[in-house]
C-alpha cells in the first residue's frame, strides 16, 4: 500500500495536479511516527511511511493547511474522511485546496500496548497481517494484532470513505455491527454513585495538557473559552476537581452531534483517560433519542441537534431517563 | 556495599514507613506511578514511571500565600509549612540527575523555599534500571543508569537488593535500617553494571550526540530553517513539558475562594499561546516560536547559563507520550544533520 | 521560615496622580508610611491586587526620595484598569526591586545624556533623570527629547515644565505627533526629531519607549554617527515571578527580569529577534 501511495503522490505532484503532500513521515524506531508535509518526490522517498502504526487523524491539519496557496494531496483512511466531512460542514476547510485520496485501513495498532506487554527496547517491528513480529535487544516477541490495535479499532465503525478525490483499492462497508456503544452501555446500567466513581477516578488524573481538544477536529474554535484569561477558569492547573471534571464534560458537550467518534482524543491523552467515552455516551443518546445519525457521514445538511420536528422528544426525557 | 534480600522488602517498606513517609513506583492501570507506601504496596518493576519525580520537589499545583481582602486593606498570609520527611524509593538515574537540574533554576539566588523545604525533607533512593528501553538516551547526558546517583544508590541482583550511600543524608538512611541489612562484596554489583552497560551499547539512541549544541551554537541553531517543519505538526498541547523531568516553567495565578484569595503556582508550559501573551503584545505568536523555545532551552539556553549542562536526562518520556510522536531525539538529529 | 520573594508586602496608595487620560501615577508606601525598599533607577516591582492578578511595572521615582515609592501606569489590560479605578487609602501588594539598573554609577559617570522617550516609556527614564539631577555633579549636560501622541499624553507634564525645564542646566525637547490646538511647540514622531535637533554624538543615550519608536530613534541615532554602545534602553515581557525561574521573559538565554529589563543595544543586538 505504501508504495502505491508514494507512487501517486509523486505523479500528482508532478503532474501538479496538487503542491504539498501530508501524510505521515518516518521516525527513529518502528512506530514513532509524525504527521507531515511533503513537497517533492525526493522528500517522500526518503520519509514517507504508510503502516500499521499511522493513526494520526490528518484532517484537523487540513483546517490550517487548506488556507494555505496551492492544493493539498490527502490521504484519508476510511474513519478519517467522516471527520473531514465534518469540517466541510462547518465550513473549516478549503474544499478546494484538498485532492482527497481514500487509503483502506485494517485497524492501527498502539505502540504504548505493545510496550505495556512489558516488550521494551525494541529495534523494528514487522507485520504479517495477523502477528507482529517485535525484535528487541533483549530478543524478539510476538504479539497477535487483535491485541494491541486502539480501541477504536477494535469496534471500527466504518471501513467506508465518505469523501474522496480517488481512492486506492476497493471501498469498504459501514460496521453496523459494531461494538463501540457495549461499554457505555455497561456505565449506563451502573448505579450513580458507580459511575461517579468511575468518572471521578478517570477524570482525576488529567494533567490539564489540553492534547484531547488540540487533536480533536471538532475542537476547531480559533480561541477557546478554556484560554480566555477572563473565563475565571484555569486553563492549566487542575486547580480544583470540579475544574477538572467540567473541563471534559464541558467539552463534550461543546462537540455533541457533531464528534464523529475518530478516537483522537483518547489515543493522544498522556494519562490514558478514556475520552471517548464521553462522546460516545452523547452518539448513543442522539441514536435513540433522534434516529440514528453519524456525523460526517454528510457534508451538508442539519443536525439533530440543530433541528426542530414536532416528533423531537420532550425535554423531561432527561428526568425520565435519570429515574431508570 | 550492604544488601537486603527482595523477600524482605515490605518489612524494609514497613520500617522506613515508621520514621518518613516512602514513596515508590506502583503499578497502576495505565504504568506504573509513585504511590505513598502502605501494607500491602508492592513495589513495579516498571522501567520508569508515566510521570517524573518532579512532583515531589516541584508539584503541579501549590499553594503560594493567601490573602484577605477587605474594603481597601489586604492581608497576607504566609501560609508555608515545614515539610513531612519522606523517601523516594526506586527513582531512575535520569530523575535523579533531573533534581540536579532543577536545583540550579530554584534554589540558585535568590532561593525558592517552597522548593528547597521539599528537597532537605526528602531522600533519594535510587535504583539501576535492568531492562533500558528503546527511547532511553541518558547516556547522551552523562548518565549511566548503572551508577544512579542520589542520596542512596541500590541495584537488584539474583533476588537481593544491595545498597550503597553516596551522601550524609543517604549515610544517615542506611544507618536507620542497617539492622535489616548484612554487610557484602560488590561482586554481584559488578556484574549487573557491566551487564547493563552491555545492554547500554544495543540501544539505538546511543550514538546520540550533544556536539552540535550548546550557548555557543545560540543565534546558529534559533535562526534554522529547519524549526518550521519540525514544528508544523506539534498540537501546542504541552504534555512533553508535563512529563519531563526538568519542565520547570510555572504559571503565578490567583484563586478567588469567595471568603479570601488564593495565590497558586502551578506548572504551565511554553508550548502554550498564553504563556508569552502580555495586555499589549505576544513575543511568542506562532508555535514554531513556542516550540523552538522549548528545544532551545534545553539544549542552547540552559546550558548557556549552567556551565554547559543540557536541560535534558534522556528519560525518554517525551518520546513516548508525544500524541504525534515529535521530540528532542527528532529535533537534535534535524539539527546536527 | 526565611523570606521568600514570592510572598508580597503590603503597599499602600497614599496619592493618585492624572498624567494623562490612560495614565496615571500611584504613590507608595508601606502602611507605616515608609518607603518599601531601596532601588536603582530602571529597576522594577511587582505589584499586584489580589485576586486581579500581578504584573511588573517600573518604578518611577527616583531612588534618591526617601519617602516613597511612585509607578506611573497605563491602563492597557485587567489588573492596570483596577489599578486605575481604585481610590487613595487602597491597599496593594508590593514585591522587588527585580532586575539590573541604568549603569548611573558606572558606565553613565561623567557622560553627557540624552534621554529619549516615546509616550509612557518616560516612566522608566525619569527615575534616572531625578537621580541624574540629585546628583547633578556626577554627571555632563542633560538633553531630554520626549514625544507622545498629544500634548495630553505627554506624562509628568507638570514635573516637566516646572522641574526640568526651570531647570537650567537641562535641554528639555517636546514633541507630539500631530498639530493641536494650544500647543506652539514642536510637531512629529520622536526618530525625526532627533535628526532634526541634531544632538553631539559624544553623547551616552538611554531611550524608552514603544518597540517602533526605539526601532526607528536608533535608525536616526546610527545615521548620525551613535554606536549602539552608547546606547542604552529596557524591555518589557511577560513576567510571573520576577527572579529568572518562571521561564517566560527570556530573549535568548537572557530573562529581561534579572539580565535586564535594561540592556545595552549591541547586547541585544546579540540576542535572537524574538521581542
Amino acid at each position: 500500500m505504501q508504495g502505491r501511495m508514494i507512487e501517486m503522490a509523486k505523479k500528482l505532484l508532478g503532474d501538479g495536479t496538487v503542491n504539498r503532500v501530508i501524510g505521515w513521515k518516518k521516525g527513529e524506531f518502528a512506530y514513532d511516527i509524525t504527521p507531515a508535509v511533503f513537497e517533492n518526490a525526493e522528500e517522500i522517498d526518503a520519509d514517507f511511511v504508510y503502516d500499521d502504526f499511522c493513526g494520526h487523524n490528518l484532517s484537523k491539519y487540513l483546517i490550517k493547511e487548506s488556507k494555505k496557496d496551492g492544493k493539498m494531496l490527502v490521504f484519508l483512511k476510511p474513519c478519517d474522511t467522516y471527520s473531514f466531512n465534518q469540517l466541510i460542514k462547518e465550513h473549516r476547510i478549503n474544499r478546494e485546496n484538498v485532492y482527497i485520496v481514500g487509503i483502506p485501513c485494517e485497524g492501527k495498532a498502539s505502540a504504548e500496548t505493545i510496550k505495556e506487554k512489558g516488550i521494551s527496547g525494541i529495534t523494528g517491528i514487522s507485520s504479517d497481517g495477523d502477528n507482529f513480529k517485535v525484535n528487541t535487544i533483549y530478543g524478539d516477541e510476538t504479539v497477535a494484532k487483535s491485541d494491541v490495535l486502539e480501541e477504536r479499532c477494535t469496534v471500527c465503525k466504518s471501513k467506508k470513505h465518505v469523501v474522496y478525490d480517488e481512492l486506492i483499492g476497493e471501498d469498504g462497508e459501514v460496521n453496523e455491527n459494531s461494538s463501540r456503544f457495549d461499554m457505555v452501555a455497561k456505565l449506563e446500567n451502573m448505579t450513580a454513585d458507580e459511575r461517579y466513581a468511575f468518572w471521578r477516578n478517570e477524570l482525576s488524573k488529567c494533567i490539564r495538557c489540553n492534547a484531547c481538544r488540540n487533536v480533536c477536529p471538532a475542537c476547531s474554535c480559533e480561541n477557546c473559552v478554556f484560554d480566555n484569561p477572563n473565563s475565571g477558569v484555569s486553563n492549566k492547573a487542575a486547580v480544583t476537581s470540579f475544574e477538572e471534571n467540567m473541563f471534559h464534560i464541558i467539552r463534550a458537550f461543546h462537540v455533541a452531534g457533531r464528534c464523529t467518534d475518530c478516537g483522537e482524543c483518547s489515543r493522544v491523552c498522556p494519562q490514558n483517560i478514556p475520552l471517548h467515552l464521553l462522546n460516545r455516551k452523547f452518539i448513543k443518546d442522539i441514536n435513540e433519542l433522534y434516529g440514528d445519525y453519524q456525523a460526517g457521514e454528510e457534508s451538508e445538511g442539519r443536525t439533530p441537534l440543530t433541528t426542530y420536528t414536532k416528533e423531537d422528544c420532550e425535554p423531561s426525557i432527561v428526568n425520565e431517563r435519570g429515574c431508570k | 556495599m550492604q544488601k537486603l534480600s527482595m523477600e524482605k522488602l515490605d518489612e524494609l517498606f514497613r520500617k522506613m514507613s515508621e520514621k518518613q513517609a516512602v514513596y515508590l513506583p506502583v503499578d497502576k492501570e495505565n504504568g506504573a506511578k509513585f504511590e505513598k507506601w502502605s501494607e500491602g504496596t508492592k513495589m513495579s518493576q516498571a522501567l520508569n514511571t508515566i510521570r517524573s519525580a518532579k512532583d515531589f520537589i516541584f508539584p503541579q499545583t501549590e499553594n503560594l500565600v493567601d490573602f484577605k481582602v477587605n474594603g481597601k486593606n489586604i492581608e497576607v498570609a504566609d501560609t508555608r509549612e515545614e515539610c513531612e520527611d519522606f523517601v523516594i524509593f526506586g527513582m531512575k538515574a535520569c530523575d535523579a540527575r533531573s533534581f540536579g537540574i532543577l536545583d540550579k533554576v530554584f534554589l540558585s539566588e535568590p532561593v525558592d523555599t517552597y522548593y528547597k523545604n521539599r528537597r532537605e525533607h526528602g531522600v533519594l533512593v535510587t535504583l539501576a534500571c535492568t531492562k533500558p528501553s528503546e527511547t532511553c538516551f541518558c547516556q547522551t547526558f552523562g548518565i549511566n543508569p548503572a551508577e544512579p546517583e542520589g542520596d542512596v544508590s541500590t541495584w537488584i541482583a539474583d533476588g537481593e537488593m544491595y545498597f550503597e550511600a553516596n551522601t550524609e543524608k543517604g549515610k544517615t538512611f542506611i544507618e536507620s535500617i542497617s539492622d535489616m541489612l548484612e554487610d557484602c562484596g560488590t561482586e554481584k554489583v559488578d556484574a549487573q553494571k557491566a551487564k547493563i552497560n552491555e545492554i547500554m551499547r544495543k540501544l539505538p539512541l546511543n550514538n546520540l550526540k550533544t556536539d552540535a549544541f550548546g550557548g555557543d551554537k545560540l543565534n546558529e541553531l534559533f535562526n534554522s530553517p529547519k524549526w518550521a517543519e519540525l514544528s508544523e505538526s506539534c498540537l501546542g498541547c504541552g504534555t512533553c513539558t508535563f512529563v519531563c523531568p526538568t519542565c520547570q516553567c510555572y504559571d503565578i495565578k490567583d484563586f478567588d475562594c469567595g471568603n479570601g484569595v488564593k495565590r497558586f503556582r502551578c506548572w504551565d508550559s511554553c508550548m502554550y499561546s498564553d504563556f508569552t501573551r502580555m495586555a499589549h503584545g505576544n513575543s511568542r505568536n506562532s508555535q514554531l516560536e513556542r516550540f523552538r523555545q522549548r528545544f532551545m532551552h534545553k539544549l542552547v539556553y540552559f546550558p548557556a547559563n549552567n556551565d554547559g549542562e543540557f536541560g535534558c536526562v534522556g528519560c525518554g518520556r517525551c518520546l513516548a507520550k508525544c500524541p504525534i510522536s515529535m521530540n528532542i531525539v527528532k529535533v537534535m538529529k534535524a539539527l546536527e544533520g | 521560615m526565611t523570606n521568600e520573594t514570592l510572598i508580597p508586602k503590603i503597599g499602600v496608595v497614599t496619592d493618585i496622580r492624572i498624567d494623562t487620560p490612560d495614565v496615571k501615577t500611584f504613590r507608595v508606601v508601606t502602611p507605616d508610611g515608609k518607603k518599601a525598599f531601596d532601588h536603582m533607577p530602571g529597576q522594577c516591582a511587582m505589584l499586584s491586587i489580589p485576586g486581579v492578578g500581578e504584573a511588573m511595572f517600573s518604578i518611577t521615582s527616583s531612588p534618591t526620595n526617601t519617602e516613597y515609592m511612585e509607578f506611573s501606569i497605563k491602563k492597557c489590560g485587567c489588573l492596570t484598569s483596577w489599578l486605575h479605578q481604585m481610590e487613595v487609602g487602597q491597599q496593594i501588594t508590593i514585591r522587588g526591586p527585580y532586575g539590573n539598573n541604568f549603569p548611573v554609577e558606572t558606565d553613565l559617570k561623567g557622560k553627557d545624556l540624552l534621554f529619549i522617550a516615546g509616550g509612557i516609556g518616560l516612566a522608566p527614564l525619569r527615575s534616572v533623570i531625578n537621580y541624574v539631577r540629585d546628583k547633578r555633579e556626577n554627571y555632563g549636560s542633560i538633553q531630554i527629547i520626549y514625544g507622545s501622541r498629544s500634548k495630553d499624553d505627554l506624562v509628568d507634564y507638570d514635573e516637566i515644565i516646572s522641574e526640568w525645564m526651570a531647570d537650567e542646566g537641562i535641554e528639555v525637547n517636546l514633541t507630539i505627533d500631530r498639530e493641536q490646538e494650544g500647543w506652539d511647540g514642536h510637531v512629529g514622531f520622536v526618530p525625526n526629531y532627533v535628526k532634526e535637533l541634531n544632538p553631539d554624538i559624544s553623547k551616552t543615550v538611554l531611550i524608552c519607549g514603544p518597540p517602533i519608536m526605539i526601532k526607528f530613534t536608533l535608525g536616526a541615532l546610527k545615521e548620525l554617527g551613535f554606536e549602539e554602545t552608547q546606547v542604552f534602553t529596557t524591555m518589557e515581557l511577560r513576567m510571573k515571578c520576577g527572579v529568572g525561574k518562571c521561564g517566560r521573559c527570556n530573549i535568548g538565554n537572557k530573562y529581561v527580569c534579572k539580565d535586564g529589563p535594561v540592556f545595552r543595544y549591541d547586547k541585544l543586538g546579540e540576542l535572537p529577534d524574538e521581542y
